[in-house]
């Protein structure tokens, strides 16, 4: 028994999320009393995993050959689950990451494993195998119990402190047999220069109350000077102000950051039950009685065309 | 051609979720039942292939007998066929074994669900449904053409997205970028009451997953208050004291 990390390199990168995955892995098999192993699937160079050694790692199984190049999800489960029948692994721990969610329940279906997707918290095992995780988007917590023997589990991105620890990386290439021939990867589109939201560590977020799609400079700014993703409500997507991609809430996107800076917004619970997991957030509303008030922690009330080139000016001053 | 949809029964957006006192259950009195949102831009997509692939179009639920009523009004909508599986759905990949084995004896050429359902959030039904027949799945998917045995894809990748071709049979997981949720006419609704449910029994039954107990979001101690006028406070506070950028 023991349990397996994989570790999702972008374009042989690797992100913060990794590294809180790494040190969620590693204090699970502590907690468990069993080896801790990883897995890189794809072009990574093995500089790039060593370096990974500062926060624990030991053994990595690299799986780099032709036919993983590219992410395809029936591919990777293969890859993956071949790794963790070779390692031993009763216990799988991936990143809640697109590509995370796209392999981690084809594995749990391959592995007839017991899945958690989402979850926000190391396993209490005194009872069971009870994981948290966030349900009803948000709205309430679930305690989740996996009881099959074998385990997936998927990390919510920025749900878990980074921790450093000795580690000395021992890398080991691995030759997994996979099938990916029934699909072909036509074209990937990146947004260059943008902070992705799902990523963000901070969130600057505008609704109906900024009057039009001409007025977004400001969040925009504000947003670039503190170095935030952009985000928005639902109606402005849904009349086509900002793009979908942008929408958070229920329907939308949820995210987590660290701070989220609601302007313009009245706090609908769809939208609250997409960011009411952000650990602080400020609300700026010329309604005193915006119900986005009362999940706030900081909160202003004035009319956004005052007060957002205050904060921005104010963040210029900083430095 | 033929098209599969599960759609799953959901809490209405609006709903606050409340739990029973000792936090066990969920309290469901009073909570209107809707499909899953999600599910709704699904059933669009598949709405489409009908219309311009002349697909049959099936929907699936895992459910017991109130789940009837979402069916009918998928029929309402426009699908053909309707399948209740008569079982509480517990988890994904126990409601995926009862979904492959209802519709065991059918080729569909393209599975469509919702990329998650707004209640347990679990976001793998589709994709184990890809292991589970063995065939290629797409998560997050926002846009799905067919031509001939081939689908062409578009999904959302970390920081953008991602367009790439399958081999038919896929399954998709819908993003609302697929499809805009359809609103049901009077023909649609009269026909609906026409349409038979088969309901099939359960094959399997065995739970992978339980969930025994619930907490309510932490309430936020309070909101402070700063004055407009003073706004800059704001960023010396998040910057100085919260150090957060």
């Amino acid at each position: 028994m023991s349990v397996l990390v994989y570790i999702e390199n972008w374009e042989g990168a690797f992100k913060k999320s990794t590294k809180e995955l790494i040190t969620y892995a590693r204090h699970l098999a502590s907690k468990l009393g069993v080896e801790l192993n990883a897995v890189s699937i794809g072009n990574v160079e093995n500089s790039a995993i060593e370096a990974l050694g500062v926060y624990g790692l030991g053994k990595v199984y690299s799986v780099n050959n032709g036919n993983v190049a590219q992410f395809k999800a029936g591919a990777y489960t293969q890859a993956l689950s071949a790794v963790a029948d070779a390692s031993g692994a009763s216990i799988v721990v991936l990143g809640n990451t697109y590509n995370g969610k796209a392999m981690g329940p084809r594995l749990a279906a391959k592995m007839d494993a017991s899945i958690v997707t989402g979850a926000i918290s190391l396993p209490d095992t005194d009872n069971g195998f009870v994981v948290k995780k966030t349900v009803f988007s948000n709205k309430g917590y679930g305690y989740v119990n996996l009881t099959n023997e074998k385990k997936v589990i998927t990390l919510n991105i920025n749900s878990y402190q980074i921790e450093e620890a000795a580690g000395n990386v021992s890398i080991e290439d691995f030759s997994a047999s996979v099938d990916g021939s029934k699909v072909n990867i036509t074209e990937v589109a990146k947004q260059t220069g943008k902070i992705p939201l799902t990523e963000a560590e901070l969130v600057v977020s505008a609704g109906r109350g900024l009057k039009g799609p001409e007025n977004w400079g400001m969040i925009e700014e504000l947003a670039d000077l503190i170095g935030a993703a952009t985000a928005c409500s639902k109606p402005v997507s849904d009349v086509g102000w900002r793009p979908h991609s942008e929408h958070v809430g229920q329907t939308g996107i949820t995210v987590s950051p660290n701070l989220y800076i609601a302007v313009g917004i009245s706090g609908a619970i769809q939208h609250l039950a997409g960011v009411s997991s952000s650990k602080t957030i400020c609300v700026i509303n010329k309604d005193p009685e915006a119900p986005f008030f009362q999940a706030a922690d900081y909160g202003i009330v004035g009319d956004a065309f005052e007060v957002v080139p205050k904060l921005v000016a104010a963040v210029k001053n900083l430095s | 051609m033929k098209v599969l949809v599960c759609i799953s029964k959901t809490p209405d957006t609006t709903t606050k979720i409340a739990f029973t006192a000792d936090h066990s259950a969920v309290n469901y009195d009073g909570v209107k039942f809707i499909i899953n949102p999600y599910d709704e831009h699904a059933l669009a997509k598949g709405m489409e292939l009908k219309e311009n692939h002349g697909a049959e179009l099936t929907v699936i639920h895992v459910g017991p007998a109130d789940g009837d009523q979402i069916i009918r009004k998928c029929f309402a909508i426009g699908a053909d066929k309707g399948i209740r599986v008569n079982t509480d759905a517990i988890d994904g990949l126990q409601v995926d074994k009862e979904i492959v084995a209802a519709t065991s004896g059918e080729q569909f050429d393209a599975i469509i669900t919702g990329r998650e359902s707004i209640d347990y959030n679990g976001g793998m039904v589709g994709e184990m449904i890809g292991e589970l027949l063995g065939i290629p799945s797409v998560s997050y998917c926002q846009q799905l053409d067919i031509d001939g045995n081939t689908a062409s894809m578009k999904r959302f990748i970390d920081g953008g997205e991602e367009s790439l071709t399958a081999q038919l049979p896929v399954v998709v997981s819908a993003v609302k970028e697929l499809g805009e949720p359809r609103i049901p006419n009077m023909r649609g609704i009269m026909q609906a009451r026409t349409k038979p449910i088969t309901v099939v029994e359960p094959a399997t039954g065995a739970a992978n997953t339980t969930i025994g107990k619930y907490d309510a979001p932490a309430q936020k101690s309070g909101c402070k208050y700063i004055d407009a006028c003073n706004a800059e406070q704001l960023i010396e506070i998040l910057h100085n004291e919260k150090k957060l950028f």
